[in-house]
């Protein structure tokens, strides 16, 4: 059997993490090869390393036995590799065709000329071959989410692809779609093409893939042919390791129902219920893409709800607005801590009392004194490590930063927080405290609901645990019925473990 | 239903335009003649071609707020070395469109190598070249161009000269914005900047030629306005560029880039002409108009706003 592709000894270093460690990575010709692991494990690492977009520190690759180092995609590109990320890269307003060839254009009248002719012609023939039902003169922008995503399969065609990289494809697809996509990779297969398969769906992986390598903190644990596993096997090697001690469970008295949410629906979830009691904390938990920021966001009026009900302290909230959630006592510590969380230009002090400020200066004029004093007080509460409050908070470590964002939420004395990822790009250490953190919050009757995509976090810091996948609750499980292999079957496969 | 709904967006700045040519030959008998049609063309061939300029930046994903300077610039620095020095007209004019080309060429050193955003490159060249203008005139008009300069302020026949120009230049640039591979790699890089430098375009290329095209455009207005004043006035084409903006927006073109188009344009240019036209001879008085003005130019882009986001697929 051929190899199209052969890593061998692979090493990745970001600062402060050993992304990649050791890993081998081999793939036969002409096969569908899926990867699996968690969130973390290095799986986009890994294809970033094969696309060209970035450059392991040690080991061999091999592209059909031709020992390669790619410094950029497109050097990758020119060795039939083409990668399909998982954000479709488009040029919304163009048309199909446009898309496809852009950059490589034919041409006429001596190149002065784009034959758009012969473009459209191109175009179509390649779309024809794939069976994709598409006008190539149409804009792009129009199409679907799956039509858009075979369009980039035509396109990596286009550049005569001997290996196609797909990262998590079918994240915004809808089954039947599936279906047609896992068509399309089937005729690739039989025509020869090679085709990596990234997935964090388990069902997926064992209906498309002929063998899958097994991604876990950096290291490749497995790689088998699909005949000779089963998902327990699978989600075994995914999860694998104990919880360790850093993750200290305190016991707090829970006390009173707070929040009772029914059948919420909106954007990407669907009839979401639960409820929250004061001193709890409940953990959400489940794959990228199942639904749970977006649940919290319509729990937080951040994006419309079109459906259900929220009742607070026995009251109904109505459709919610952010400034009104907050006002009634919600606190919110958003997923992506730069874009949605931070001013990075703006000093320590400012970004922690910018919620605060309507709220403790009614005359509408600011006191610096004041609010040097409250933030002052947080800087030793939360121990957030800065030589100044006007300290810029960009030249702070993501630990730090996120201890400011947790402070800003806890100044306005929250009766329920929700925290998407509060540890994602965070130290050890950092790691550590803001969980002792949480658990304080707990203690002092606040009810958390913490997102976390880290099993090991859900289930160190959790009283409950509710699980999502495809947008619904898929199960709700209790402190002593949660464990890694529970979770992660319910989630990829949505079966009992 | 559908295809209804597609036609208003794809056209809809030509009914605005139809809309108002219908309104306004109710309103005076005298607005629908030959030769009040052929004074609003011609009235408004200056605004088209500099709009067109203004345009290719706008669908880049970037902005031209000199165009007006650049126009007094170049009609001054034209008509003075034909008055002053006694250059030869078409070398005059030549020099000017080169001055033109050049100064917008620099607005895009700035935007690519700079690293300026556009609004900021070209606010500084806005004033920059004002500046010069006032210098090279002492602050005075320049006059005595010549019967050679001031041809493209006449008319052959009935036509006017600055009709057959905005003509020339909205069917060339309309062929390099449909038909080459710079008009595609526009759209790219105002759609996706990032994309189309992972296709392998130059998109610093695409930037510079696009700024310099402004310049260009708007040496060509500089040399229309001049022609047709008879004389280069200092404080030409102030608040120009605005105009321009508001031509292209009305025209379809979307200011987050990537979208727009040069026939568009036009028709917004001439939707701004029949307005200052036809409220003129409805005997509106001028302060009144800006405010008609400005409110007709709210009420199209909310039109234009409505039936996109109607038509966006689901």
């Amino acid at each position: 059997m051929q190899y199209s592709l052969k890593m061998q000894g692979i090493h990745k270093y970001f600062p402060g993490v050993h992304a990649l460690n050791d890993v081998s990575f081999a793939v036969h010709a002409g096969t569908v090869h899926g990867v699996v692991g968690e969130n973390g494990a290095g799986k986009s690492t890994l294809m970033k390393l094969i696309s060209g977009s970035l450059t392991p520190e040690n080991g061999t690759i091999e592209v059909f036995g031709e020992a390669v180092s790619f410094r950029t995609p497109a050097e990758a590109q020119r060795h039939g590799i083409s990668m399909i990320h998982q954000e479709l890269s488009v040029v919304p307003a163009r048309s199909v065709a446009a898309n496809i060839f852009l950059g490589r254009e034919p041409r006429m009248m001596g190149g002065l000329f784009i034959d758009y002719g012969e473009l459209y012609r191109q175009a179509d023939k390649i779309l024809k071959r794939l069976n994709i039902d598409v006008d190539p003169t149409q804009p792009i922008s129009g199409l679907s989410i799956a039509q858009q995503q075979m369009v980039e399969v035509a396109k990596a065609l286009s550049y005569n692809a001997r290996i196609i990289i797909m990262d998590e494809p079918t994240s915004s697809l809808t089954e039947r779609e599936t279906e047609t996509l896992f068509k399309i990779i089937r005729d690739l297969r039989s025509e020869g093409i090679t085709v990596i398969y990234i997935s964090h769906r388990l069902e997926e992986i064992f209906s498309i893939v002929d063998r899958v390598t097994v991604l876990r903190d950096g290291k490749t644990i497995r790689t088998d042919a699909i005949s000779d596993l089963d998902e327990a096997a699978v989600v075994h090697s995914m999860v694998g390791r104990t919880i360790d001690s850093v993750f200290p469970k305190r016991d707090v008295p829970i006390g009173e129902t707070i929040l009772r949410v029914e059948g919420l629906s909106g954007n990407g979830f669907r009839d979401v219920s639960f409820t929250l009691r004061t001193g709890e904390i409940v953990g959400v938990s489940g794959l990228v893409g199942a639904g749970r920021s977006e649940m919290a966001r319509g729990l937080m009026g951040i994006d419309p709800i079109t459906g259900g009900s929220i009742e607070f302290l026995g009251v109904d909230a109505g459709a919610p607005q952010v400034s009104g959630m907050m006002r009634r006592g919600f606190a919110f510590v958003p997923e992506d801590r730069k874009s949605e969380a931070l001013f990075l230009g703006m000093s320590v002090r400012d970004n922690l009392v910018i919620s605060l400020l309507s709220r403790i200066f009614r005359s509408g004029f600011v006191k610096a004194r004041h609010l040097a004093d409250v933030t002052s007080e947080y800087i030793e509460k939360l121990r957030i490590q800065t030589p100044s409050q006007m300290q810029l908070i960009r030249n702070l470590s993501g630990g730090n930063q996120q201890k400011v964002i947790i402070a800003r939420c806890l100044a306005l004395s929250p009766t329920v927080l929700i925290l998407d990822e509060p540890t994602r790009g965070v130290d050890v250490g950092a790691k550590a405290e803001i969980h002792t953190i949480i658990g304080d919050l707990a203690a002092q009757g606040v009810g958390i609901i913490m997102i976390s995509s880290e099993l090991p976090e859900i289930l160190g810091v959790s009283d409950r645990v509710l699980v999502m996948k495809e947008g619904r609750l898929a199960a709700e499980l209790n402190r002593d019925e949660a464990s890694q292999d529970t979770i992660m079957q319910i989630a990829a496969t949505g079966g009992a473990a | 239903m559908a295809t209804l709904r597609n036609l208003l967006v794809r056209y809809s700045t030509f009914l605005i335009l139809l809309f108002l040519v219908i309104f306004f030959s109710l309103v005076s008998s005298r607005f629908l003649t030959a030769s009040n049609i052929l004074n609003i063309l011609d009235q408004s061939a200056l605004l088209g071609v500099v709009a067109i300029g203004v345009t290719y930046t706008i669908i880049s994903g970037g902005i031209d707020l000199s165009v007006g300077s650049l126009v007094a610039f170049v009609g001054a620095v034209s008509a003075g070395v034909i008055v002053r020095s006694g250059v030869s007209v078409p070398a005059g004019i030549l020099l000017g469109l080169l001055v033109g080309t050049g100064m917008g060429f620099m607005n895009g050193l700035f935007v690519v190598y700079g690293r300026l955003q556009p609004f900021v490159a070209t606010l500084a060249m806005m004033a920059i070249a004002r500046g010069l203008t006032l210098l090279y005139t002492q602050g005075r008009p320049i006059s005595g161009l010549g019967d050679a300069y001031t041809f493209f302020g006449s008319s052959i026949g009935p036509i006017p000269v600055s009709i057959i120009v905005l003509t020339v230049v909205v069917a060339l640039s309309s062929v390099l914005l449909r038909r080459t591979p710079f008009g595609a790699y526009l759209y790219a890089v105002g759609g996706s900047e990032e994309t189309t430098r992972l296709a392998g375009v130059s998109v610093n290329g695409v930037k510079l030629g696009t700024y310099a095209f402004s310049g260009l455009m708007a040496a060509i207005g500089g040399i229309l306005l001049t022609a047709r004043l008879w004389s280069a006035q200092p404080q030409a084409a102030t608040g120009l560029e605005l105009q321009a903006i508001a031509a292209t927006v009305l025209g379809g073109a979307s200011l987050m880039g990537g979208v727009g188009t040069t026939i568009g344009t036009v028709a917004g240019a001439l939707i701004m002409g029949v307005l200052a036209n036809g409220l003129n001879l409805a005997g509106v008085s001028s302060y009144f108009q800006q405010v008609i003005t400005g409110s007709i130019f709210i009420l199209a882009v909310l039109l234009d706003m409505w039936t996109k986001r109607r038509s966006v697929p689901t």
